[in-house]
């Protein structure tokens, strides 16, 4: 299996998923920069977090428009797994990969820390190492992290089974407390329609190894290893 | 030359003496053209001369063999082993942080950033140590929110976590707030890169953002007393740019891995007219520069304005002449301006150019050798009274009183300023922020850094000797208690006006004291920053001289956290408790006494308890360890247990409690002690272990329950322990929203 790692100018995860992604594979990915056209080929492309751009006009809004991104939404659209991970989230959101939009969160303020989380589905490439309904221990560190869809769009979502991951209390409740950001309906990460593009604010690349305190997300990584191989 | 006659009005605007002006004139030989008058004006400042301070700085021990290098570049350096080296300094950004609290503390970080990479060193952890008013003075929350926000706005972006930090309270910092950033890099011991210029006709390219009028005199601000109006020089403060910043460290470290760079500097204080002299003077050279090619940001800049700017995110580099096509390039891929504005010369002058016209044409070296060097008068701060436990009531409710201090302003949970820090990105933050020392491990190795930062204040003003040795100690002690071995400091000495007897006096005192602990535990000074006139209307801050120390632990998996593990284990506390209540928290919180003596600093036993805690933490001994400061031994108990959720009994022991009256044993500031667990069944040879030592070793109680069980003495309930302990700063803080 083979992955690449898109950087833009202001990434600054970009190692974390790529000491991720190489532990999961066995071999380290390929990092892509940003004005490059021509994609390598590919089964899996991670977009990190970080401020590309600076975030200024609008987080991931310019990232979207760079070339390399309508590289890999032409691809994403004939099926190719991409992974957008915080900013990454934002930028494929941004590039209308995921519907829906991430805003400011709700108190305003960065917000960098642990959260739960509850798996909603794992019938797709990416969560499936998991269990349904399991709750796992991630951080977050983000300013824009809450997301918003129109009531349709939010309908559709529900009704497709596109929520990835709810924010939640330890033991799996989900209530407005547990969220760090004013999310809708407490969803940290959503999957388009065909569930080949998944877009997710926490960080599992950071919750691979004990030392960081959890080794959670690393099932996300060998689950997508595991598909993709 | 310019024809501006230079009048005695001009020359004090620009911060100089009569007697210094008079120095200028016999260093050019002629009256000063302006943009020369301002180039003496910053390089003679307080900030970047060290004027007042540099015949005591002299004093702190500066050497130990893994000293690779120390103060006098943009950073120190230390050999950590293995090849590597850890590049470290704290700088103030009081003044400007104060005027405008998010661009003055995100330019405080960005600017501590660019010292570090500069040295050929990739930032791999932010600390700031955080001073202000009182929490109800109506400008601290906004200065909170200002300052707390601007530092995430910066270092978030940069993608350097944020793992340690201070933020203290008292009335003292009302005017005058101080905002301390440390940042820590790691380097190839053999790939250190420094600022002297070599290399005769070598072109001096000028990368980064363009230069504006923004930060014009902001060294000459931050060299003077604040008054009323002084929010006035808003235009001073400089606005940063991360973005930038972010492109800037890519780009420098990039071009670092080629053999381009002869030397390099950035532009942070006094811009490029700091950057210039000094590359140029420690190469004992000369530098011409053509100020038409520097980039900028607005039309019309004047030579004068270009020279003293301190626009962010630039850097001066002296290249190899053949290496200029391998920078373009790099400097091309991150988008970044770029110019050789100049050459090195070998004239010993620097010449400036602007439209063809000779701006200024100046000896370098007198700008740095014969900068003013003042020794300043100085009285002793007179010795304060011991308080003695036995003049003061015992409270009857000492479970009360523990949820007062616990909740208090200087001893509530800092959780709200320290989730708005990035402080995991780069996924090595091993030990986060919250405990004694924050512990980052090392890319593909098992070692890892210990950092942190302290100094008491009060104890400072109370006795500066003292508690400049305690600030040196305390961080030494925190260092050890998460398991490593402390190496080196850098310091940031914040202090009123010097030119006032008493407060020379309290900077003597400290430095003396802390050139004492670094002595004693083998703990060099390698950088350092001083930041004078925090003063406003003649009030001076405490005296704060702040400590950011750095350490290195074998095996980061082998650190220890603060946090009880488990149910059922040993509370150890090492170290002598003699129930010293004068300058502590608990006197000035419950008997509203700010007075007496500070706890004072025995350093053969520091060192004798702090090893020998170490010790006990590499043979995996030790399950949790938290140093005890501030508050005293219950408030040390108490965080332990909130930490982790795990509560504990505790009972005086028999013997002490005739000695020591309890609210002293309990919350007296003795120094050099640490909070142990230890397996219950290790607790007996631990124990015997210290005694061999002539370690002080008490046996205090088990962890276990929900509640922190005192005996006699009552008990409190976790979970208001908790509720209490994080109320503080959520509730400070939407009271402003």
């Amino acid at each position: 299996m083979k992955a690449a790692i898109v950087v833009f100018p202001g990434s600054n995860r970009e190692l974390d998923a790529k000491v991720a992604l190489a532990k999961a594979i066995g071999s380290e990915p390929i990092m892509v920069w940003h004005r490059d056209t021509e994609l390598p080929k590919v089964d899996l492309v991670l977009v990190p977090g970080g401020f590309s751009y600076g975030d200024y006009l609008r987080t991931g809004a310019i990232a979207a428009h760079s070339p390399v991104l309508r590289e890999v939404k032409a691809r994403a659209e004939k099926g190719m797994a991409v992974i957008g991970i915080c900013n990454g989230f934002q930028i494929i959101t941004e590039a209308g990969m995921l519907p829906g939009v991430l805003l400011r969160n709700s108190h305003l303020k960065f917000v960098c820390r642990n959260v739960h989380l509850k798996v909603a589905t794992t019938q797709n490439m990416f969560t499936q190492r998991y269990t349904k309904d399991q709750v796992l221990s991630v951080p977050v560190a983000h300013h824009d992290g809450n997301y918003f869809v129109d009531e349709k769009g939010l309908g559709e979502i529900e009704a497709n089974d596109q929520v990835a991951f709810r924010y939640c209390a330890p033991d799996g409740t989900v209530a407005m407390e547990h969220n760090p950001n004013g999310s809708l309906r407490n969803i940290a990460g959503i999957f388009n329609r065909t569930k080949n593009v998944l877009g997710m604010m926490p960080h599992p690349e950071n919750a691979i190894d004990p030392l960081q305190g959890s080794t959670d997300g690393f099932a996300l990584f060998q689950g997508m290893v595991e598909a993709l191989s | 030359m310019s024809a501006n006659k230079i009048t005695p009005e001009i020359v004090a605007e620009h911060g100089l003496t009569p007697d210094e002006y008079k120095l200028v004139l016999e260093i050019m030989g002629r009256e000063p053209s302006m943009t020369e008058l301002g180039i003496f004006s910053v390089m003679w400042s307080e900030h970047c001369s060290y004027k007042s301070s540099r015949v005591w700085l002299k004093k702190l021990p500066t050497k130990a063999p893994w000293v690779i290098q120390g103060p006098g570049e943009n950073a120190g350096v230390i050999d950590i082993g293995d090849g590597e080296a850890a590049v470290f300094k704290m700088e103030s950004h009081n003044h400007p942080s104060f005027i405008e609290p998010y661009q003055g503390a995100a330019t405080g970080v960005g600017g501590i950033m660019r010292d570090v990479f500069t040295m050929g060193a990739r930032p791999i952890a932010n600390v700031n140590a955080l001073r202000f008013g009182e929490p109800d003075d109506p400008k601290t929350r906004h200065l909170i929110a200002g300052v707390v926000a601007g530092i995430g706005g910066y270092g978030n972006c940069m993608g350097v976590p944020t793992v340690a930090g201070e933020v203290n309270f008292h009335a003292s910092y009302n005017g005058n707030i101080l905002v301390n950033a440390m940042t820590v890099g790691l380097a190839d011991a053999d790939k250190i890169f420094y600022s002297a210029a070599a290399g005769l006709g070598n072109p001096v390219i000028y990368v980064g953002a363009k230069t504006g009028r923004d930060g014009i005199h902001g060294a000459t601000m931050a060299s003077a007393e604040f008054t009323d109006d002084s929010e006035e020089k808003r235009p001073t403060v400089q606005v940063g740019d991360p973005f930038t910043e972010k492109l800037l460290l890519e780009a420098c470290l990039e071009l670092m891995a080629t053999d381009a760079i002869v030397a390099i500097q950035d532009m942070g204080a006094a811009g490029l007219t700091s950057s210039s002299v000094e590359m140029s003077d420690k190469g004992g050279l000369g530098i011409e520069l053509d100020l038409d090619k520097v980039p900028v940001r607005e039309t019309g800049m004047t030579a004068y304005e270009i020279m003293l700017s301190e626009s962010q995110e630039r850097m001066l580099m002296v290249l190899k002449p053949e290496a200029r096509e391998i920078a373009r390039k790099i400097f091309e891929k991150w988008e970044l301006d770029f110019a050789e504005i100049g050459v090195l010369t070998d004239t010993g002058h620097l010449v400036l150019k602007k439209n063809g016209k000779v701006e200024a044409d100046m000896p370098v070296s007198p700008l740095v050798d014969k900068a003013p060097l003042y020794e300043r008068p100085w009285v002793p701060t007179p010795k304060q009274p011991e308080i003695a436990a036995s003049s003061l009531p015992v409270p009857a409710d000492i479970p009360a009183v523990l949820l007062q201090l616990i909740g208090s302003a200087d001893l509530s949970s800092r959780r709200w300023v320290w989730e708005q820090y990035d402080h995991l990105v780069m996924g090595r933050t091993v030990q986060r922020p919250g405990g004694d020392a924050a512990i980052v491990s090392l890319p593909g190795k098992s070692k890892g850094l210990a950092i942190t930062s302290d100094c008491t204040p009060r104890y400072c003003y109370a006795d500066p000797y003292q508690g400049g040795a305690q600030a040196v100690a305390e961080t030494w002690r925190n260092i050890t208690a998460s398991g490593a071995k402390p190496l080196a400091i850098t310091d940031n000495m914040n202090f009123g006006n010097p030119q006032r007897p008493e407060i020379m006096g309290q900077f003597a005192g400290c430095i003396e004291g802390m050139a004492a602990a670094c002595k004693a535990l083998d703990y060099p000074v390698i950088s350092g920053n001083v930041s004078l006139y925090n003063e406003t209307n003649g009030k001076g801050i405490l005296p704060t001289p702040v400590i950011g120390g750095v350490g290195v632990i074998a095996d980061v998996a082998k650190s220890v956290s603060i946090p009880f593990k488990a149910s059922g284990e040993t509370i150890l506390l090492i170290g002598e408790t003699k129930g010293h209540l004068g300058a502590s928290i608990y006197l000035r919180e419950i008997h509203g006494r700010e007075e007496g003596a500070p706890p004072p600093v025995d350093l053969a036993a520091e060192r004798r308890n702090g090893d020998f805690v170490r010790g006990l933490i590499e043979q995996g001994k030790v399950t949790a360890s938290h140093d005890c400061a501030d508050g005293g031994l219950l408030v040390t108990l108490a965080e332990m247990a909130i930490s982790s959720g795990i509560g504990a009994t505790f009972e005086i022991a028999a013997e002490v409690t005739g000695s020591i009256p309890a609210h002293a044993y309990l919350f007296g500031e003795d120094q050099g002690r640490y909070v142990l667990t230890v397996a219950a069944a290790n607790a007996g040879a631990v124990i015997a272990a210290a005694q061999a030592a002539g370690v002080p070793v008490t046996r205090l109680g088990t962890t276990g329950g929900d509640r922190l069980d005192l005996g006699k003495h009552g008990a409190v309930a976790l979970s208001a322990l908790k509720a209490t302990h994080e109320a503080f700063f959520p509730r400070l803080m939407s009271a402003a929203e």
